[in-house]
């Protein structure tokens, strides 16, 4: 393992300390428990809190200021937060209508959200993101795993909230941006979670995962390396026939916003590379792509790999979507 | 049940984590993503460092903050379902004692209850929970049945070795592993590992006295 590191054991209060004071025009940090807010808290509005293991930044905590989150949770490396956090985070940023937590659906951070929402004393609610269509859904399993289709929630919510929406209002414009996005991903090479010292799994030269999951999760299968255009094909596909599955169309001319994300290590002329390919695929479906992000925005430490992300927008999403944003790492409009 | 037998367990926990750590984590490299052993150490640490706090304290309040602990500091799904485990054993344990027993199995299986209701899973999904109901379910009836002693630990250990062994052949249906389908076939389940590793140690701390 090569890494910037002192300790390992101080890797995750060194990067916040960072990330807050790159950023203290936007952030505040608060340590043990450990959480970060907006600078100017909000008032008025629905407290927007989100959180997750560390090591998928900018997710979550770049996505704190304006237009978006007000607090984020950082756990450990890929492991959730725990319920102080949360707590904390709630008590510092709650105004007089109520708290909505976004929540990946990963066993731990459901858990522990859960049990968060338990001790609250607040009016709250949860928007859980199940964006990953490699994990197929099923009754008997705890689901689809929420991954960067996550980033399109909370903007749409955080453009809402600041309209002083209510909690309901922003919980269904949650679940509606959830329920009409679809997302897989592709691992070209491990990631190495710093406190392991080694590569969660082992890939050979000439292979790709194809359904990896943003922990190195393994994904749908193990693959032969092939060019681009086939790998981001298969992965398109699988995007199409999920709106399919869950009757979502799309009908032509159907507006899309398409987010090609990077898992870490991989540089931007491939993911614009691949946007070009997801891009040109989707129009042939008979789609309108009108929107699009690319970059690193929610990552897995060090894997080489890509995500793509497709969001079917309505004139509500394309609202929020558009409205202006800033934070860290997204802002346009102001 | 004492607290110094707690906090000894406590110790022989951690121990046992630490030496079987390369078993823990080539398991969660397989089907997991890695973070299993490093959960399952901090926490083991973090209770084995609070002995002199916990050393004046009677049982049920032990238990109670060693579920606290682990709530606020672990995070995780193991971090939720262990502290679920700890404070619901120790509610039992504070209204019923832990003087026997059949009391100590109620308030184990209390909080093995506690894991099952927080994670919404059962037997046969290929979690901890493949081991730590048959070994709940043992040790009830063992003790209804007035076994010595050796003879509960002799079966909770065999059990938490079936129970393991049984979430070789399943396909994951909880937790990290849900993505993997049939290929995590073949492997055992890393949580489940981790609570045999750790009935043995504490099954072993009793047969050794």
């Amino acid at each position: 393992m090569k890494k910037f590191i002192n300790k390992v054991d101080d890797i995750l209060t060194e990067s916040l300390s960072g990330f807050a004071l790159a950023h203290n025009d936007l952030v505040s940090l608060h340590l043990d428990p450990n959480f970060l807010t907006r600078k100017q808290l909000a008032q008025n509005k629905v407290a927007i809190i989100s959180g997750g293991g560390s090591g998928h930044e900018p997710l979550h905590a770049g996505y704190i200021g304006y237009g978006m989150l007000d607090a984020a949770c950082p756990g450990h490396v890929f492991s959730s937060p725990t319920p102080d956090q949360m707590l904390a985070a709630a008590e510092a940023v709650h105004t007089n209508k109520g708290i909505l937590f976004i929540v990946k659906n990963y066993a731990g951070d459901v858990m522990n959200f859960e049990m968060a929402g338990e001790m609250l004393a607040v009016g709250h609610a949860t928007v859980l993101t199940s964006d990953d269509c490699a994990v197929i859904n099923s009754t008997y399993t705890t689901g689809r795993r929420g991954v960067a289709g996550t980033v399109i929630v909370e903007k749409c919510v955080g453009s809402l909230a600041e309209t002083g929406a209510s909690l309901q209002a922003c919980k269904a414009l949650g679940d509606k941006v959830n329920s009409r996005t679809a997302s897989i991903g592709v691992a070209l090479t491990s990631c190495t979670v710093p406190a392991a010292g080694r590569p969660t799994f082992d890939i050979g030269d000439n292979e790709l995962e194809m359904g990896v999951g943003i922990h190195g999760e393994p994904g749908r299968r193990r693959e032969a390396m092939r060019e681009a255009d086939a790998i981001v094909k298969d992965m398109i596909d699988a995007i199409l026939a999920d709106f399919t599955s869950r009757n979502l169309g799309p009908t032509k001319n159907s507006e899309v916003l398409l987010l090609v994300n990077g898992l870490g290590a991989t540089p931007l002329m491939e993911l614009y590379l691949i946007y070009n390919t997801a891009a040109k695929l989707l129009v042939d479906a008979g789609l309108n792509v009108t929107r699009s992000l690319v970059g690193n925005y929610t990552t897995a430490i060090d894997m080489a790999g890509a995500s793509i992300t497709a969001c079917l927008l309505d004139d509500e999403i394309k609202q929020h979507w558009d409205s202006p944003v800033h934070t860290p790492a997204l802002r346009w409009g102001c | 049940m004492k607290t110094t037998f707690i906090l000894s367990s406590a110790l022989a926990i951690h121990a046992a984590i630490v030496a079987h750590e390369a078993d823990i984590e080539s398991l969660d490299r397989a089907i997991g993503d890695g973070d299993h052993y490093i959960n399952i150490k901090r926490a083991s640490e973090v209770i084995a460092g609070m002995y002199n706090e916990l050393v004046p304290l009677p049982p049920d309040e032990v238990l109670q903050k060693i579920g606290t602990k682990l709530l606020s500091s672990i995070g995780g799904a193991s971090g939720v379902l262990f502290a679920s485990f700890f404070m619901e054993m120790a509610k039992v344990a504070k209204i019923n004692g832990t003087n026997n027993k059949l009391e100590i199995a109620a308030a184990f299986a209390a909080g093995v209850q506690a894991i099952v209701q927080r994670g919404k899973a059962t037997v046969g999904e290929k979690t901890m929970l493949d081991v730590l109901i048959p070994v709940s379910t043992t040790f009830t009836l063992s003790a209804a049945a007035g076994k010595t002693t050796a003879e509960i630990c002799q079966a909770l250990k065999d059990a938490a070795d079936i129970g393991l062994e049984s979430t070789r052949a399943m396909i994951a249906t909880k937790g990290r592993a849900v993505g993997l389908g049939e290929r995590g076939i073949g492997h055992l389940d890393p949580g489940a590992k981790s609570c045999q590793v750790m009935i043995h140690a504490v099954c072993n701390l009793i047969l050794k006295d």
